[in-house]
């Protein structure tokens, strides 16, 4: 019986251990755009009986705000507070100077089950630019709300918007009973975070695969590295590769049936590729210099990797067959760890300029090359899905953060979690819409 | 930490007195199983102090002692091994052909300026490097195994010089 009891309380502890580290990363914009566009945005319409509801219209204004594009204009300012076409009175928002009124209803259709509307205006040309509605289950209001905020933005930036994504992390906890690791999934908002892994040993190097189902990592928990995917939804693993020496750096393929990675079994660390349908490993380099950290080209023709054989890392890259090797960077002392933009036209990297080590962008056409942090330790940059921002590790007071950039460095946000370090983060691809209608 | 480490020192010294003392009479193979098991505790309480020589390790055996130094510092970015490094891997090669029942741990590793999976490689590189030696040295590779942590587990906490060079090391463990 005290044997139960104790297990009981064991079980208790780790629960209440992993609730109190699964805390939500807090984002802070710490550079804004100058002038963002002025948008008011309505608190949405609340129907239907029961408990209080996520209004799904303030995770709209936390995300446009949030962007450093939107100067959301405060809700007490508001001389009407329209749900519907009928009541809105354009008038009310020029005098607030606002360019763009966000308007919406939720309604309870049936238990747990909503339905929301939403109408974006332009106050000047006093017409509708877009107007949606969603049917949903509780537990996807949040996404709806991702969802409107992405519409928000290319409207009015015409640009894609990336809010409705996911970041994937690795967070570090120094705990009375040693350092605890783990995995992490969250919206692109920092909320909703689950646990994908959680060891004693070291994580690093999530990559994730095309349409964000599945994630790539390199995990310690077995004494060394080995590479292991992971089903996000069921959390369903596999290992893949435990190879003799180093087993690291995975990379999928954009169409997702190859992995890249980087193995020392044959004597030094050189990159690969391996078939997951196959399961045949192809050799890429053969050297004996350190070529590593291996990135797809988003038409998967082409690998951006780091090698030393010019004596520091620099960032190379060659055809995904392994020919035609080509040098990239001339700039800085040292470069590593490349990673294309989504449209292909750029590369982000760590460069290495007097012993501090930043987040600087390639321009493949023209080569113009661009620094675009200046703390000294970054690290792990990866381009959100629509290519607007950048997203990498530093470290704030000797803690580590995450913190994003977008890519012409007007805007910068940083991401922290109270307890413990956060690092590795890499930005999921979009993955799929929820129907919307009208 | 330190109150423990300072215990542990000297138990270690206590010990190896007395295995010291028996050893002169006892053959010297259990004398030198008793000398690695006191250096192994030592070394699990954190002995960080770079295990300078505590006077006790030359009386335990004759041929071969166990080296005190259990770890070899390098430079930034580089696994190329200094003269001090050279001697440290030379008295392990000179116990371990001695003791061919030993199995070596090389743990690479290196400090947190670079990239992850660079610096991966690079404690991969400083492992190989002292493994190569070793077996230039007569150790046979079947007995040394080389496991790279690259920036993740390091000795010193610090973001300066003095706790990156500590970082920059091949741990030889057994």
């Amino acid at each position: 019986m005290p044997k139960q009891l104790l297990y009981v309380l064991s079980f208790l502890t780790i629960g209440l251990h992993s609730v109190a580290s699964q805390a939500v990363l807090t984002i802070e914009i710490t550079q804004s755009a100058e002038v963002g566009i002025p948008v008011a945005i309505v608190p949405f319409g609340l129907e239907g009986e029961g408990r209080p509801l996520q209004n799904v219209s303030e995770i709209v204004a936390a995300d446009l705000a949030r962007s450093g594009r939107f100067s959301v204009i405060p809700k007490q300012d508001y001389l009407s507070t329209p749900h519907t076409n009928n009541d809105v009175v354009f008038k009310d928002w020029r005098l607030l100077k606002a360019e763009a009124l966000v308007i919406g209803n939720q309604r309870e259709v049936s238990p747990g089950k909503f339905e929301v509307t939403f109408r974006l205006y332009d106050v000047f040309r006093e017409n509708q630019l877009a107007g949606f509605r969603y049917t949903v289950n509780v537990g996807s209001l949040r996404r709806v709300a991702h969802q409107i905020s992405d519409i928000v933005y290319e409207k009015l930036t015409g640009e894609p918007g990336a809010f409705n994504t996911r970041i994937a992390y690795v967070t570090r906890e120094d705990t009375a009973s040693g350092l605890i690791f783990r995995l992490q999934v969250a919206d692109s908002d920092g909320h909703n975070p689950i646990t994908v892994l959680k060891s004693r040993q070291p994580i690093l190097s999530p990559s994730w695969s095309r349409g964000g189902k599945r994630l790539a990592y390199v995990s310690f928990e077995s004494g060394r590295s080995k590479i292991y995917i992971q089903n996000v939804a069921d959390q369903k693993r596999q290992l893949v590769a435990d190879f003799d020496g180093i087993n690291g750096a995975p990379a999928w393929s954009p169409n997702g049936r190859r992995l890249a990675m980087t193995l020392s079994k044959d004597g030094n660390a050189e990159i690969y590729v391996l078939d997951l349908d196959t399961r045949r490993l192809q050799r890429l380099t053969k050297n004996h210099v350190i070529d590593t950290e291996a990135a797809w080209s988003p038409d998967g023709r082409a690998i951006v990797f780091t090698s030393d054989r010019a004596g520091r890392p620099q960032v190379y890259r060659m055809k995904a067959n392994g020919s035609n090797v080509e040098r990239l960077t001339f700039e800085g002392r040292s470069n590593a760890r490349p990673s294309y933009s989504p449209d292909g036209q750029m590369i982000t990297m760590v460069t290495e300029i007097k012993g501090r080590y930043h987040i600087a962008v390639l321009q493949l056409k023209g080569k113009q090359f661009q620094v675009l942090s200046d703390t000294p330790l970054d690290e792990s940059p990866s381009f959100a899905p629509n290519g607007r921002m950048i997203l990498y590790a530093t470290a704030v007071g000797g803690k580590g953060v995450l913190a994003s950039v977008s890519s012409d460095g007007r805007v910068r946000q940083t991401y922290r979690l109270e307890d413990g370090d956060v690092r590795e983060p890499a930005w999921s691809p979009y993955n799929r819409k929820l129907e919307l209608k009208e | 930490m330190k109150n423990v480490r300072y215990v542990m020192v000297i138990l270690f010294t206590l010990s190896l007195a007395a295995c010291g003392g028996g050893a002169a009479v006892k053959s010297e193979a259990p004398a030198d199983e008793q000398g690695a098991a006191g250096v192994e505790t030592g070394a699990a309480g954190g002995a960080g102090a770079e295990g300078e020589a505590l006077g006790g390790g030359t009386q335990v055996a004759m041929a071969a002692p166990r080296p005190e130094k259990m770890r070899v510092l390098f430079e930034f970015d580089s696994s190329a091994i200094d003269s001090e490094s050279r001697a440290i891997i030379e008295a392990h090669a000179a116990y371990l052909v001695a003791n061919p029942n030993v199995m070596v741990t090389l743990q690479g590793h290196a400090d947190e300026r670079g990239t992850r999976e660079y610096n991966l490689a690079l404690g991969e590189r400083r492992g190989v490097s002292v493994e190569r030696m070793l077996r230039v040295l007569g150790v046979s590779s079947e007995r040394l195994t080389t496991i790279s942590y690259g920036e993740e587990n390091p000795m010193a906490l610090g973001h300066n010089e003095t706790a990156w060079r500590l970082n920059r090391r091949v741990e030889l463990a057994y």
